[in-house]
C-alpha cells in the first residue's frame, strides 16, 4: 500500500514539475522549531538558519573560504599580523531605523558577545583593544598573531547586535530577544510558535534591488516524512541540509524541477567521528582505537547509511579546511588488521558501550552499521540508547566507551579542530571539549604555535605534523566529513553563494519566472 | 421542573467534597512530576550547551544561575509550588515567555482538535456500537466490527502518514499540514472554513482509533443488557423493539461507555502527541514532547499539570453525568 502510493505519487509529480510560486515568496522548513532569534545568545543551527535573515556581521566568505564585504566595505591587516581595521559600509540602518555605526561593533565584541558567545569568547582572548576613530572604522588590536581571526567575522560568530538596544541591560531576559532587531535583508515579522517564523523585506536594505523576494516563512514540521511530503505536495520550496532523512533525499531529488546542491557548508564542515574513551577500558589502548579505526567499513556506511553523501575522513581536519593534509596514516578498512591489533592490545572481550547519535533514523542505521563492523572483528558492543538531553549528561560526564557526534570546524583548526585535543580541554561538564580524554602534553605547544604563526606556509608545516601525529594516536574514531544537500525548487536562484549556505540569509535569492 | 431544585441540591455536596479532594490530588501531582522531572538525565544547561556545539564552564554555569538550576533541590521545589499556588507557572527560559503564555498559546488548537476527534469518536462508536448490537452475527455486524479492528489495531502515525499521502498528496482534497493556510488572508467564516478543512485528516485519524473502541463496548454493553428480565418485561408489555432499544437498553448500556469516554476525555489535552506531530498541528501534546527533548521544566510541569487537571474535572463532569443517566447512583440508600 505504501510502496504503491509513493510510486503514484512520484508519477503525479513527474506529470507536473513544480516550481516556486513567482509572488515574491518563499517556503523554507526549518527543523526543529529555534528556542530564539537571538543570534548573539542562542548559537544552535535553526535560530542560525532564520537568524542570518535579520543578523549580519563584518564580512561573508565564498565557498573557497575567501572572505567577501558585508557591514565591512575593505579591511586590512597590517604585516605583524597585530592590527586589523575595517572599514564599514555607511548608511547602514538598524530595523528600528537607528544609524549602524563603529560603536555598535566595540559594543558587540567587547561587552555583549564577550559575556554569551562560547565560541567567539576563545578568539576574544587574543583581542587587546577594540578602538574606533571614527563612526565607520573599527580597528582590532591583537595581544598575538591570530592567523585565523580573519575567519570570526561571520554571522553566527560574530552577529551585530545594537548597542542602543541592549547597552546596559541584562541581555539573556531582554525582552527585546523576542523582537530581534538587525541590518540584515529581511525584518522579523511574526513568530506562529509550533508553526511558522514570517520574515518580511527590509525595505531600507543597503544594497539596491536587494532582496528581490517580498517575504519568507519558515515552516515547522516536527516529523521529517511530513517534511518531505510537504516538499513534494509544494508546501515548502527549499529543504536545508539536514531537514529530511537521508534516505529521502534520492527520492525528492528525483522529482522533475527540483535541484540539490551540497555547497554552502565550507565554513561549518560537519566532521563525524567516535569519542572514545582513552581514560579508560580496553579503548584506553592506542592499539585498540587503531583496531577500531581499521574494523569500520566507511565507505559501505557513505554509500549505504548516507546514500553515496560525504567523504571519507582521514583524520582530525576536514579537507574543507584550511590546513587540511592527507599525508598521514591510512586507515582503510581491513578487518584482519584490526583482528591482529586486538591481539597485541590483549583485548579479552570485555563489552563496549556504543552511544549513537539520537538524531533520527539516519544516525540510528549507521550505529548499527558500526555496531556490526566492530562485532566482525570480535568487539562485544551493546548499544546505549538515549534522548538529546541523556546524551549530552553522558557524554559531559564521560560515562561512555563510544559515542557518535560531529562537530563543525568554523574555516580554521585553530577554531573548531583544536579544542577537541588540546590536553588542556580535557575538562568534564561539556559536550564539545576534549571529551575522550587525550593527553598529549607535548602537542599543546604545537597547536598554539600553529595557531599564532605569521603566513599560510608556517601555519601548514606545522598542522601537518600535527595531523601526522594525531592520526597516529587514533584519540578518536573519525568517521565522515558529512555532507547535507540543500534541496530546492530549480527556479530559486542565486540561494546558496557562501561557506555557510542559506544561513547567510536570502540576500541574493530570486525566483525565476 | 418538579424535583429539579433537590436535584441540584443533592450534587452541590458531593461536587465541593470532590473539589477539595481535586486540589489535594493536584498538588501531590505537582510535587511529584517536579521530583521525577529532575530524575530524568541531563538538565536545560546541558542541552542548550549541545545544541550550541560549543561550550565553556561559564556558559554552562551562566545558564544554570539563569535556570534557577544553582538553588539546591527543596528550594526549586520549594518556589515552583509557592508560584504555583499563587497561580504563576513560571517562566520559560528557554523559549523566554511565561509558560501560563505558552500553553494558553496551545490550548486552543489542541482542544479543537481533542474535542473533534472525541465528539466524531463517542456518535459514531455508539451508533455504529447499536446498529452492530441491533444486527448480531449478520453481515451488517461482522463489517462493522471488522473495519473497527483494522482502525484499532493499525499505529496512529501510519493511518495519518497515509491519510497525507492519499487525501493531500494524490487526491489533492485536503490539506495534510498546519492550523490554518501560512500567510492566508481570510477572516471571519473564511477563516473558520480553512481551519476546519486543515482539522479534516488529523480529527478524523485521531478519532477513529477512538470509535472503534466506543464501539466495541457500545455492542457488547448493549447485548448484556438486552438479556437482563427487564427488557423481556418491556417487550412483555408490548412496546416496539426500537423503544426499547432506545429507552431502555441504550440507557442502561451507556453506562460502561461513559466511564470509559470520562476517563479517555482526561487524556484530551496530552494524547495527541502523535497525530499533532505528523499533521504539523501547533497544539500542547507537541509543546510537551519538545519541552520534554529539551528538559524545559517549568513548560513540562505546567503542560502536565494542565493536564492533571484536565483529567480530574473530566471525572467530575463523569460523576455528574452518571447522576443524569441513572439517578440511582449517589442517592440515599
Amino acid at each position: 500500500m505504501r510502496m504503491l502510493l509513493a510510486a503514484s505519487t512520484a508519477a503525479l509529480m513527474l506529470a507536473a514539475p513544480l516550481t516556486a510560486q513567482a509572488d515574491g515568496r518563499i517556503d523554507i522548513v526549518v527543523q526543529p522549531e529555534p528556542p530564539s532569534l537571538m543570534l548573539g545568545i542562542v548559537q544552535n543551527g535553526p535560530t542560525q538558519l532564520v537568524a542570518g535573515d535579520i543578523y549580519e556581521s563584518l564580512l561573508r566568505y565564498d565557498t573557497d573560504l575567501n572572505p567577501q564585504p558585508s557591514l565591512a566595505e575593505s579591511w586590512e591587516i597590517s604585516d605583524d599580523g597585530l592590527t586589523y581595521t575595517f572599514k564599514l559600509r555607511e548608511g547602514v540602518l538598524w530595523h528600528d531605523g537607528e544609524p549602524f555605526t563603529s560603536a555598535d561593533v566595540a559594543f558587540t565584541a567587547d561587552v555583549f558577545l564577550r559575556e554569551t558567545h562560547p565560541r567567539l569568547r576563545v578568539s576574544l582572548n587574543y583581542v587587546d583593544s577594540i578602538e574606533t576613530p571614527d563612526d565607520h572604522t573599527v580597528v582590532f588590536k591583537l595581544k598575538e598573531p591570530f592567523g585565523p581571526f580573519i575567519g570570526v567575522f561571520e554571522t553566527g560568530t560574530m552577529p551585530m547586535i545594537p548597542k542602543h538596544i541592549y547597552e546596559g541591560t541584562d541581555f539573556a531576559n531582554n525582552p527585546a530577544n523576542n523582537t530581534p532587531i538587525g541590518t540584515g535583508p529581511f525584518k522579523f515579522n511574526e513568530w506562529e510558535k509550533g508553526s511558522y517564523i514570517h520574515l518580511v523585506k527590509n525595505e531600507d536594505y543597503y544594497l539596491d534591488g536587494k532582496p528581490a523576494l517580498d517575504e519568507v516563512f519558515y515552516r515547522v514540521i516536527p516529523d521529517a516524512a511530513s517534511r518531505a511530503v510537504a516538499f513534494e505536495t509544494g508546501e515548502v520550496d527549499v529543504l536545508p541540509g539536514g531537514s529530511v532523512e537521508q534516505f529521502d533525499i534520492p527520492r525528492l531529488a528525483a522529482m522533475d524541477g527540483v535541484c540539490t546542491t551540497g555547497k554552502g557548508w565550507e565554513y561549518f564542515a560537519p566532521h563525524s567521528w567516535l569519542w572514545v574513551n582513552n581514560r579508560s577500558g580496553p579503548t584506553a589502548n592506542e592499539k585498540f582505537r587503531q583496531a577500531i579505526m581499521y574494523a569500520m567499513d566507511r565507505e559501505f556506511a557513505r554509500d549505504v547509511v548516507w546514500n553515496g553523501f560525504g567523504n571519507i575522513a582521514t583524520g582530525p581536519v576536514s579537507s574543507m579546511t584550511k590546513f587540511y593534509t592527507d599525508d598521514v596514516i591510512d586507515y582503510s578498512y581491513d578487518p584482519e588488521k584490526a583482528k591482529e591489533l586486538l591481539e597485541e592490545a590483549g583485548y579479552d572481550g570485555e563489552t563496549i558501550r556504543l552511544l549513537p547519535l539520537p538524531y533520527g533514523e539516519t544516525w540510528t542505521r549507521w550505529a548499527e552499521a558500526v555496531r556490526q563492523n566492530l562485532t566482525d572483528v570480535g568487539i562485544n558492543v551493546e548499544t546505549v540508547a538515549t534522548d538529546v538531553a541523556g546524551w549530552n549528561q553522558k557524554v559531559s560526564d564521560r560515562d561512555y566507551d563510544l559515542a557518535f557526534t560531529y562537530l563543525y570546524q568554523f574555516g580554521d583548526p585553530a577554531l573548531g579542530v583544536a579544542r577537541t585535543y588540546l590536553s588542556t580541554n580535557d575538562v568534564d561538564g561539556s559536550p564539545w571539549n576534549n571529551v575522550q580524554g587525550y593527553q598529549n602534553v607535548p602537542l599543546d605547544d604545537k597547536w598554539a604555535a600553529a595557531a599564532s604563526a605569521v603566513g599560510d606556509e608556517a601555519r601548514q608545516a606545522i598542522y601537518t605534523e600535527i595531523q601526522q601525529e594525531v592520526v597516529e594516536d587514533a584519540p578518536v574514531a573519525w568517521l565522515l566529513e558529512l555532507e547535507f544537500p540543500t534541496i530546492y525548487r530549480c527556479n530559486v536562484k542565486d540561494l546558496v553563494t557562501t561557506a555557510i549556505g542559506i544561513n547567510d540569509g536570502l540576500r541574493d535569492a530570486y525566483i525565476e519566472d | 421542573m418538579k424535583g429539579r431544585g433537590p436535584f441540584l441540591m443533592a450534587l452541590a455536596g458531593p461536587i465541593f467534597s470532590r473539589l477539595v479532594k481535586a486540589a489535594l490530588t493536584l498538588l501531590a501531582i505537582v510535587i511529584l512530576n517536579f521530583c521525577l522531572i529532575h530524575m530524568a538525565p541531563g538538565d536545560p544547561a546541558a542541552v542548550m550547551a549541545g545544541e550550541a556545539g560549543a561550550a565553556d564552564e561559564k556558559f554552562i554555569a551562566d545558564l544554570r544561575e539563569r535556570f534557577g538550576l544553582d538553588q539546591p533541590f527543596h528550594i526549586q521545589l520549594f518556589n515552583y509550588v509557592g508560584g504555583v499556588l499563587q497561580g504563576d507557572l513560571g517562566y520559560s527560559y528557554r523559549q523566554q515567555a511565561p509558560v501560563a503564555e505558552l500553553i494558553l498559546d496551545r490550548l486552543p488548537a489542541t482542544l479543537l482538535l481533542t474535542l473533534t476527534a472525541f465528539g466524531v469518536s463517542l456518535t459514531l462508536g455508539i451508533i455504529f456500537g447499536v446498529m452492530a448490537s441491533a444486527r448480531v452475527g449478520k453481515t451488517t455486524d461482522s463489517l462493522i466490527t471488522g473495519v473497527a479492528l483494522l482502525f484499532y489495531a493499525t499505529p496512529l502515525f501510519w493511518v495519518a502518514l497515509m491519510a497525507v499521502l492519499l487525501f493531500s498528496v494524490k487526491l489533492g482534497w485536503l490539506p495534510g499540514f498546519g492550523y490554518s493556510t501560512v500567510g492566508g488572508e481570510e477572516t471571519g467564516i473564511w477563516y473558520a472554513l480553512d481551519v476546519a478543512q486543515h482539522l479534516v485528516l488529523p480529527a478524523l485519524t485521531l478519532g477513529l482509533f477512538f470509535m472503534a473502541i466506543y464501539l466495541r463496548m457500545t455492542r457488547a454493553s448493549m447485548l448484556e443488557v438486552a438479556s437482563m428480565d427487564f427488557v423481556k418485561t418491556a417487550r412483555a408489555k408490548g412496546l416496539s423493539a426500537r423503544v426499547i432499544r432506545r429507552r431502555h437498553i441504550l440507557r442502561n448500556a451507556l453506562l460502561p461507555v461513559v466511564t470509559l469516554a470520562g476517563l479517555q476525555a482526561g487524556q484530551l489535552v496530552g494524547g495527541a502527541v502523535l497525530t499533532e506531530t505528523v499533521f504539523a498541528w501547533p497544539g500542547i501534546g507537541r509543546l510537551m514532547f519538545e519541552s520534554l527533548a529539551a528538559r524545559d521544566y517549568p513548560t513540562l510541569l505546567g503542560v502536565f499539570l494542565v493536564s492533571a487537571a484536565m483529567v480530574i474535572a473530566f471525572n467530575i463532569i463523569t460523576d455528574i453525568v452518571y447522576r443524569i443517566i441513572d439517578p440511582r447512583i449517589g442517592a440515599p440508600a
